[in-house]
């Protein structure tokens, strides 16, 4: 019988989903661990692996639908000898079947009339059109196609896929002659539009205050520098982030009470100290996450770091490598920004938004001198976190990145 | 429904669709315009069917088909027949040609009048605003009103300074009509035409020395077809020369003397004759262009992807509207221009990356699409799969075993991108990678077509499946 392809759990709390697209059409055959579609969640694009060899006989959801519940059987894999006429209900489905590959691996043609009428509702597409509506991502049975007798043309996909594009205001698209700048409407991602619900709540709900304080960076950098001509041929280059990540860490894990969430019964105590931080996609925020940060050594910080943002961009991050996370560090210090104020993450008690190092002139004793300081504001949920607590875990991450070599040493 | 100069154009016009030239692009033109309903009329100075019928396509096939014969009989022997001693005569060869010509330009004549087309023998002028001036072949004049005019008037050889054709300089027209077989012969120029020249002559056995100025010859292909094609005419005995220029010519009684610039070396060489076949230009003088919006780009016309030029209601197809000049790429444009006129809906303009190009020389090639290089120049990501005529069961009973299929796809679309043959009846296998292309096939639907076998077309799928590395017999 026909295997089943449904939509999987990729989180734990995954109750539906969008299927942003299929990587492979009606037709294709398909390896056991070849990657069958995409599912778009509110963070990131996940991949979906093939559980079983064969061929995919028929896309039921086809890529652009949103909201398919967990679970819901979105297309069928064949067997070698097998037709979509072997499916139980084949008569019941509502298959979406591009013509012309109705009848895969040597069906016989009589098993047509068993194909429910909706699958012999043709769309007439040139082959080319096909893959290239599956691999870009577009629904061939919105094209109006301008071949013989409405027939859709590769043509007709790019022109769906470059006013897309224009839409999305993508790189793509070709200098146009006329390049006046026009207002124009950037339709609204899944992942746009949970940002967005999110904030909202955030600020809305979450009573924030927000603490700040500076601190001097010269240590670090010394030690930043010796370290990472050490790693020179490692290729290990660790950043003044990874160096907040890891004081953060250990701030948290010296003030336990503010590595915490709040609900209505209870403040939880995170038991792990596990760093949320912000990574700038083309798409919007994501937030992925070093596990344990108090534990792991900073080198180990910088790799995992460095690998989770190049996936984070590349919209490749898993579902439990974005979930979840205890506490969230954004640093715009990159940008230049001196210093602001981020929405909190919840149910994230904390989070600490980082300022650029730059040099400013600081009062030792009674003179003058110059350092290279960096503001920190942390803002805080007041429900779950008092302002003695997160003045104490600022104070404990100055601590840390004044005193650089206690980053080296692990939990003091 | 004509009238006399005399009269004013400002009564309701004479024809809705005028077409100047009868060639593959006028008079298709005007026959898909006649049966759109629309009243159409044709100018011809000359013979109906144009160059391609009387001076081109036609003629120099049944002059090679002639050649063909030549060199079955004298490989025979391989073949377990006795010919004996075969001779031949160049003027019944050319005679056979012209008797094909005339018989061909009949049925354009025949369809021309089935379609209700009226013939008007003249030359035609613009005169603006629609009006048409025709000095007429039988020393009349009258001036007519159409709503459309087709530009169809076609190229004609190129001169190149001190090649300009005489007894012992040919163009193409004299070429295809020879009184006797020059014993040595230089072609300059390896486009289609110098090519299948070089190739008829030196099956007759003249001695052909084959000059291009670029660094291939037939310049517009796949450079590995080029490529090989080059070494087989060599292996004939062509004497293939390319960097090569003409640097002077010397006319004699019964010899051209010719100082050859070969990859900057200077050599001198005598020829009985010379062929010139240095490309075609447009043949925009005299059409009144001057009287119009009309803009004419070095030696043709220039046009819109409808070939519409600037002056509103003026067409310009085939030839006369630029490269490539080729007969199917005129006759196409002019359906397209007739259907754009009617307002036919849902007409595409022609495609020019699904224009094949054929030369019938010994072997022969043929293509369509991108050349290798240009498909790497465009981006695209290539798969190439090539095949073997010395690996197909038909090429190998038909002695035929010169020459190869390579295909170029998009590795990722599977997108037939292009298709370059060398070999026996190529320009016959051509048209399935036309049609993959037109119906925009991917490899997959190419790989799941059943050819018949024993074929040459079956070296179009082992082809497309070689470029996955699947083919079957090799």
């Amino acid at each position: 019988m026909p295997v089943s392809i449904r939509l999987p759990v990729i989180a734990a709390d995954f109750r539906s989903g969008a299927i942003a697209s299929w990587h492979k059409a009606v037709g294709d055959s398909v390896a056991k661990g070849e990657i069958l579609f995409d599912i778009e969640t509110d963070k990131a694009v996940v991949e979906v692996e093939a559980d079983d060899s064969g061929v995919l006989g028929a896309i039921l959801v086809p890529g652009g639908s949103e909201a398919v519940p967990v679970n819901a059987i979105v297309g069928y894999l064949l067997k070698q000898g097998e037709t979509l006429a072997d499916l139980p209900n084949a008569g019941a489905v509502s298959l979406q079947i591009p013509p012309g590959n109705q009848a895969p691996a040597g069906s016989p043609a009589d098993s047509q009339p068993a194909l429910p009428a909706q699958a012999r509702d043709r769309t007439f597409a040139s082959p080319l059109a096909r893959r290239l509506a599956v691999q870009r991502g577009v629904e061939l049975a919105g094209i109006r196609g301008s071949g013989p007798n409405g027939r859709i043309l590769k043509a007709d996909v790019e022109a769906v896929v470059g006013q897309a594009a224009k839409q999305a205001g993508s790189a793509a698209t070709q200098p146009s002659v006329r390049s006046r700048r026009a207002g124009r409407d950037v339709p609204n991602s899944r992942m746009r539009k949970a940002i967005a619900a999110r904030l909202t709540a955030a600020k809305r709900d979450i009573p924030h205050f927000y603490l700040t304080i500076d601190c001097e960076l010269d240590a670090l950098l010394d030690v930043r520098r010796q370290l990472n001509e050490h790693f020179a041929s490692s290729g290990t280059k660790i950043s003044v982030n990874d160096c907040v990540i890891k004081a953060a860490a250990l701030a948290l894990a010296d003030v336990p009470a503010a590595n915490a969430s709040w609900s209505d019964d209870a403040i939880h105590q995170h038991g792990t100290v596990d760093i949320s931080v912000a990574v700038a996609t083309g798409g919007g925020l994501l937030t992925p996450i070093i596990r344990d940060a108090d534990l792991k050594p900073l080198v180990e910080i910088s790799r995992e770091m460095k690998a989770l943002a190049a996936r984070a961009v590349a919209g490749k991050l898993k579902p439990d490598e974005f979930n979840g996370g205890g506490f969230s560090v954004s640093n715009l210090g990159m940008y230049g920004i001196k210093a602001f104020s981020a929405i909190l993450n919840p149910p994230q008690s904390c989070i600490l938004a980082v300022g650029a190092g730059e040099k400013r002139a600081v009062v030792r004793g009674d003179a003058l001198a110059i350092a290279t300081v960096m503001t920190c504001t942390l803002s805080v949920d007041h429900r779950s976190v008092d302002g003695a607590v997160g003045a104490q875990l600022l104070g404990a991450f100055k601590k840390y990145i004044e005193n650089p070599a206690l980053l080296l040493l692990g939990a003091a | 429904m004509t009238r006399t100069a005399d009269t004013k154009a400002a009564q309701s016009a004479d024809y809705a669709v005028l077409v100047i030239g009868s060639g593959p692009g006028g008079y298709v033109a005007a026959i898909r315009a006649a049966q759109l309903g629309l009243k159409t009329a044709v100018v011809e100075s000359q013979e109906l069917g144009g160059v391609c019928l009387n001076w081109g396509c036609i003629p120099t096939k049944t002059l090679l088909r002639s050649a063909e014969v030549y060199e079955n009989f004298k490989h025979a022997d391989e073949f377990g027949l006795a010919a004996g001693t075969v001779t031949f005569d160049i003027r019944k060869i050319v005679q056979r040609s012209r008797s094909v010509a005339a018989k061909l330009n009949a049925g354009v004549k025949h369809l021309l009048k089935k379609n209700k087309v009226l013939v008007l023998k003249g030359h035609a002028k613009l005169l603006g605003n629609g009006r048409i001036h025709i000095d007429q072949v039988d020393g009349g004049a009258l001036e007519v009103v159409a709503t459309n005019t087709i530009l169809a008037t076609g190229a004609r050889a190129r001169v190149v300074p001190g090649l300009e054709p005489d007894r012992l300089i040919w163009t193409y027209r004299e070429a295809m009509t020879p009184s006797m077989l020059p014993a040595s012969l230089l072609v300059v120029g390896a486009g289609a035409i110098g090519v299948e020249f070089a190739s008829f002559f030196n099956s007759f056995g003249s001695a052909v020395t084959l000059i291009e100025m670029q660094s291939q010859i037939l310049p517009a292909e796949d450079s590995e077809i080029s490529e090989a094609a080059c070494k087989a005419f060599v292996r004939q005995g062509i004497d293939v020369l390319t960097n090569t220029r003409v640097v002077s010519v010397e006319r004699l009684p019964d010899h051209v003397v010719v100082m050859l610039d070969i990859a900057g070396r200077s050599e001198q060489r005598r020829f009985e004759r010379v062929i010139s076949a240095a490309g075609v230009v447009g043949n925009h003088e005299n059409l009144g262009l001057e009287n119009t919006a009309v803009l004419v780009d070095g030696a043709h016309v220039r046009v819109n992807e409808w070939c519409q030029t600037g002056e509103p209601g003026v067409y310009a197809i085939g030839d006369l509207a630029g490269a490539p000049c080729l007969a199917h790429k005129a006759s196409h444009e002019g359906i397209t221009c007739a259907e754009h006129i009617a307002g036919v809906p849902g007409i595409h303009p022609v495609d020019r990356s699904t224009i094949p190009g054929c030369t019938y020389s010994r072997p022969q090639i043929a293509s369509v699409g991108l050349t290798e290089k240009e498909a790497r120049d465009a981006g695209h990501e290539i798969n190439i799969g090539r095949f073997p005529f010395q690996a197909n069961g038909k090429a190998i009973a038909l002695g035929e075993t010169e020459g190869m299929v390579k295909v170029i796809y998009d590795r990722k679309s599977g997108e037939l991108l292009g298709a370059h043959m060398l070999g026996a009846e190529v320009t016959e296998l051509i048209q399935g990678f036309c049609i993959a292309r037109t119906l925009e096939t991917t490899e997959q639907e190419l790989i799941h077509t059943i050819f018949p076998h024993p074929t040459l077309s079956e070296m179009m799928p082992e082809a497309t499946l070689a470029s996955l590395d699947r083919a079957i017999h090799i």
